[in-house]
């Protein structure tokens, strides 16, 4: 409950620092984005599943945002949210239910095999994509409000902070639910959880749906906010991202992969500021210190200093 | 599409699928024994790469051109760095990480793997590199109207195709190669027979690590080295090692064989999709074969 207040708190602080500072705005969206979609790499994740190609939701919805703002031109903003999270989520739902039939390093490899298959496809069918150069979207109404740029984005990040809290409490709810729960059984033994009459495609098909919603999400924001998709938005090395916030931040509470993201970027800002050749290996270093001494990631280290230090405090 | 096209790209996708197999057969042996997928797979290759190169053309600077010099100079270059590099890395990280969740192991490889892609950068540069010199001296062969390099479709799948025979041997002859093998059917059963896992897991990883790492040299002459290349092999590989079945080696040769030649066909047929292929063909056979093509069936575990 406390953890859920932090969280609240924590949007609000993003907030003002992004009406106060303006220039933060662009960062603190794309943040919210990096940690949505991480957010989302961590459902599945709950049931061992480590998906290695999760940011192809976030391609194919950012492209669904270019497509539709090019062939509608006056379409609304809202419209193009909804329109493009829904056709990712539509796709993780086709998609998930062959992906859920495999397991370990299959399911990863399969994730990893459509959104390599996506980002080829979308980097060589040039008169369709763009190419590598991808497409831009220009700024649209928002809810037939039609706005400036410095006003357009003071939008978006309040879209992106409430989603993030909107996000983060149905995870909450989500991990304490029954499918939530099967979800976690199906990690330590999914053999048992079908002699209990659950079906553990199911389970991980609903999982796997939720967490390509959220992905989705994160990439119609991203699309809207950058102005411009790139295949680049579904490669490999931006899912590995995805999987290396999540781990980072730890899944064992919603704010987790929030504060991943945090981390994340602090470290690429630092890097590019003060070892701009070098920032992939602070990041790598970063990575093996979290493995090494936080296995839960921060997090997961944090509840459970707290859960020693309220022990001390009532012997 | 005639004959002619037809016999390069056979040649072409035969000399890929080459350095395809050096590769995944390093990540797939490491895998089977060790259970861990190595990500760093794809630095070695890198690093074997840039290694041989600089030996290489230290080794003409100096005077010391002979051609077959010149051979072992890439040969040794990968053996060095696999050397040094798969003991390093077997001594500092596996061991350490040993007891935690494969996928945790696969995240430690992965942040080993974005660590070496600068430390590759810092050392080198990020300009491409080249040195192709081997691949003129040793000379072009004419298959019916086709010219084609002896390195290519002699060399390099020759080398496969020992490495392959050289590890059959080894692991089915000798005694170290047997211990392995033991491992692999049953770890806890193996130690308490006596082998020393410690010792055989050293050699395994060192072992894999020559192997990425030779891809890489042999690779040098026939492509330019640039930042990313290990990236783009190791995905490569992995594809062929999951498309084959994990730990499997004869599958992991069919495999690349496929895939390569599938690859250099589509290059010249369906130029829109010729770096999707080996994913669609890894799609195509998971959907049918949910465990890869040539892994055998096990009993669930309650």
């Amino acid at each position: 409950m406390k953890l859920g207040m932090f969280s609240a708190l924590s949007v609000l602080v993003l907030l003002v620092l992004g009406i106060v500072f303006p220039w933060t705005k662009t960062m603190l969206i794309i943040g919210l984005c990096y940690g949505l979609s991480a957010l989302g790499v961590a459902i599945p994740a709950r049931s061992g599943q480590v998906s290695f190609g999760h940011a192809m939701f976030a391609c194919v919805s950012a492209y669904a945002v270019a497509f539709l703002a090019r062939a509608f031109p006056s379409m609304d903003g809202v419209v193009l949210l909804v329109l493009a999270t829904l056709t990712g989520t539509l796709f993780a739902s086709v998609f998930g239910s062959f992906v859920v039939r495999y397991r370990g390093i299959f399911f990863g490899m399969l994730n990893l095999a459509i959104s390599m298959v996506i980002v080829a496809l979308l980097g060589k069918l040039y008169e369709l994509s763009g190419g590598t150069d991808g497409i831009r979207v220009q700024r649209p109404s928002w809810g037939g409000l039609v706005t400036e740029r410095a006003e357009f984005e003071t939008i978006l990040l309040w879209v992106s902070c409430c989603v993030a809290l909107l996000a983060g409490w149905f995870y909450q709810r989500f991990t304490q639910s029954a499918t939530g729960e099967a979800l976690r059984g199906l990690k330590s033994n999914e053999t048992r959880l079908e002699y209990l009459g659950i079906s553990a495609h199911y389970v991980l098909w609903v999982g796997y749906v939720g967490s390509g919603f959220f992905v989705s999400l994160a990439g119609a924001i991203f699309a809207l906010a950058q102005g411009l998709v790139t295949p680049d938005m579904g490669s490999w090395t931006r899912s590995g991202e995805l999987v290396f916030i999540m781990i980072l931040g730890g899944s064992s509470h919603a704010l987790g992969p929030f504060v991943g993201a945090a981390v994340f970027q602090a470290v690429k800002l630092f890097a590019s500021a003060y070892m701009a050749g070098v920032w992939q290996m602070l990041l790598g270093l970063t990575l093996l210190t979290v493995i090494a001494l936080a296995p839960e990631g921060i997090m997961g280290a944090w509840q459970a200093y707290r859960c020693r230090s309220s022990k001390g405090a009532q012997p | 599409m005639n004959f002619d096209t037809l016999l390069l790209g056979l040649a072409d996708g035969i000399s890929y699928a080459g350095l395809l197999f050096l590769v995944s057969l390093g990540l797939t042996l490491i895998f089977g024994v060790l259970g861990v997928l190595n990500i760093t797979h794809g630095s070695l290759y890198a690093l074997g790469g840039y290694t041989a190169a600089s030996l290489t053309t230290f080794a003409m600077r100096h005077a010391f051109d002979a051609t077959p010099v010149l051979f072992i100079a890439l040969v040794l270059a990968a053996l060095l760095v696999g050397l040094l590099m798969g003991l390093l890395l077997d001594l500092l990280l596996l061991r350490y990480f040993q007891k935690r969740d494969p996928v945790i192991q696969l995240l430690v490889t992965f942040a080993v793997f974005v660590i070496l892609e600068d430390v590759q950068k810092l050392i080198w540069g990020t300009s491409p590199y080249a040195a192709g010199e081997i691949v003129s001296r040793l000379g072009t062969v004419e298959l019916f109207d086709v010219t084609y390099t002896v390195y290519q479709i002699g060399v390099i799948p020759s080398i496969a195709l020992a490495s392959y025979i050289g590890l059959n041997f080894f692991l089915k002859k000798t005694l170290w190669g047997k211990q392995t093998v033991a491992l692999t059917h049953h770890r806890e059963v193996a130690t308490a027979m006596g082998v020393n896992v410690k010792r055989i897991g050293a050699l395994v990883f060192i072992l894999g690590a020559m192997l990425g790492a030779l891809g890489g040299a042999l690779a040098v002459p026939v492509s330019s080295l640039t930042p990313g290349m290990g990236a783009e092999m190791i995905v490569l590989s992995f594809t062929v090692v999951a498309t084959a079945g994990l730990g499997q080696i004869t599958g992991a040769l069919i495999t690349s064989l496929m895939i390569g030649l599938a690859r250099s066909m589509a290059v010249y047929l369906l130029p829109e999709v010729d770096v999707a292929m080996p994913y669609i063909i890894m799609l195509l056979v998971l959907l049918l074969r949910p465990n890869g093509l040539f892994t055998v069936a096990q009993s669930r575990r309650i």
